[in-house]
């Protein structure tokens, strides 16, 4: 029994173990920021370069914060979503990320809509850093307090939209 | 797809391109320099040589999120050009070694360390390799230890003497 059966379990065990492992997504990190105060910022609004944005104004309702680029092309891939859930009344800030104004608009205005309440400028990618952001689009929930709850690296899409994001965003807009 | 109102096959359909591939885009735009960034061989001035010498050790030991498997100092993504910059600036700025360190970990967790802490959830990556080894080993005495026991017993027992015996009758 141990001459066969224990090299039957090591067997078993290092096959379920590379099985696994196989399965595991390594290029989606999980946030240290979810559970926590949204990062300190200070940034310019994008179509209105005379207003200044700060964690301030993520504060009073729950929103989604949605990092994007004229040159991310997963970003165009969502954005129709983003309208959709705009239309239906969630509250949408963008940052957008290491882009110009120029392009940035072109992008808005080609991609048959704007469905962000206020978009920070970030054309260094400063405020990017601060929220480690890594990978555009990335979608952030983020609650009446300005904490970050649920953090998504790569393109929304229905399925976690309507499993996970609007549940969340209604469960915490229940929460006093 | 479940609910019509999300019906926009043709933007789904890339979108599932995309997610199969993984082509999400993670190095940012290419070309010109932006204030702040580093590029990969860019000479740097620094106040002293302490400075430096934090610089250098940081961005071998910090590792560029986007690439996964490259540390900072020999990343070309956008992001990891970015990074060298604010690692190169907080230096400047005074900053200890662990205060980067911990800066990066706020923001991008205990991924970016290619030298993780020791902790509850990470103590096997520190010591798997020695259990494995402590293992291995027990195994390669126990086999010495039977093949040992085996060499000193010259007395066959009844039955390698009953099979002995079948085996001359059969000559």
């Amino acid at each position: 029994m141990l001459r066969y059966g224990l090299p039957l379990v090591v067997i078993v065990a290092v096959l379920g173990l590379l099985f696994v492992g196989l399965g595991i997504d390594t290029r989606t990190l999980p946030s240290p920021l979810v559970g926590r105060d949204a990062p300190a910022f200070e940034m310019e609004e994008l179509r209105d370069p005379g207003r200044t944005l700060t964690e301030a104004d993520l504060k009073g309702g729950v929103s989604l914060f949605n990092v994007f680029a004229s040159w991310c092309y997963s970003c165009r891939a969502e954005h129709p979503y983003l309208l959709e859930m705009a239309k239906q009344g969630v509250t949408i800030y963008g940052l957008n990320y290491k882009d110009t104004r120029r392009d940035a608009e072109r992008y808005l205005r080609s991609g048959g809509g704007d469905p962000y309440e206020w978009i920070g400028f970030d054309p260094e990618g400063r405020v990017g850093i601060e929220w480690g952001v890594y990978g555009t689009p990335e979608t952030f929930v983020v609650d009446r307090h300005g904490v970050s709850r649920f953090k998504h690296v790569g393109p929304l899409h229905p399925r976690l939209i309507e499993e996970k994001i609007l549940p969340l965003v209604a469960e915490l807009e229940a929460e006093s | 797809m479940r609910s019509s109102r999300w019906n926009a096959p043709p933007v789904a359909a890339a979108l599932a391109v995309a997610l199969v591939l993984g082509l999400w885009s993670v190095t940012g735009p290419d070309g010109a320099a932006q204030a702040g960034r580093i590029p990969v061989g860019m000479p740097l001035e620094f106040e002293t040589e302490e400075q430096e010498q934090q610089y250098r050790r940081l961005i071998r030991e910090l590792r560029c999120t986007v690439c996964q498997n490259q540390a900072l100092d020999e990343s070309n993504a956008g992001l990891a050009a970015d990074l060298r910059g604010q690692i190169y600036d907080m230096t400047l700025e005074g900053n200890s070694r662990e205060e980067i360190v911990e800066f990066m970990v706020a923001r991008y967790g205990d991924f970016v360390l290619y030298r993780p802490p020791f902790r509850a959830d990470t103590f096997m990556l520190w010591i798997g390799p020695f259990l494995l080894l402590i293992a291995g080993g027990l195994v390669w005495a126990q086999v010495v230890r039977q093949r040992q026991a085996m060499a000193r017993s010259r007395e066959l027992s009844p039955e390698e003497r009953a099979a002995l015996e079948r085996l001359e009758r059969d000559e």
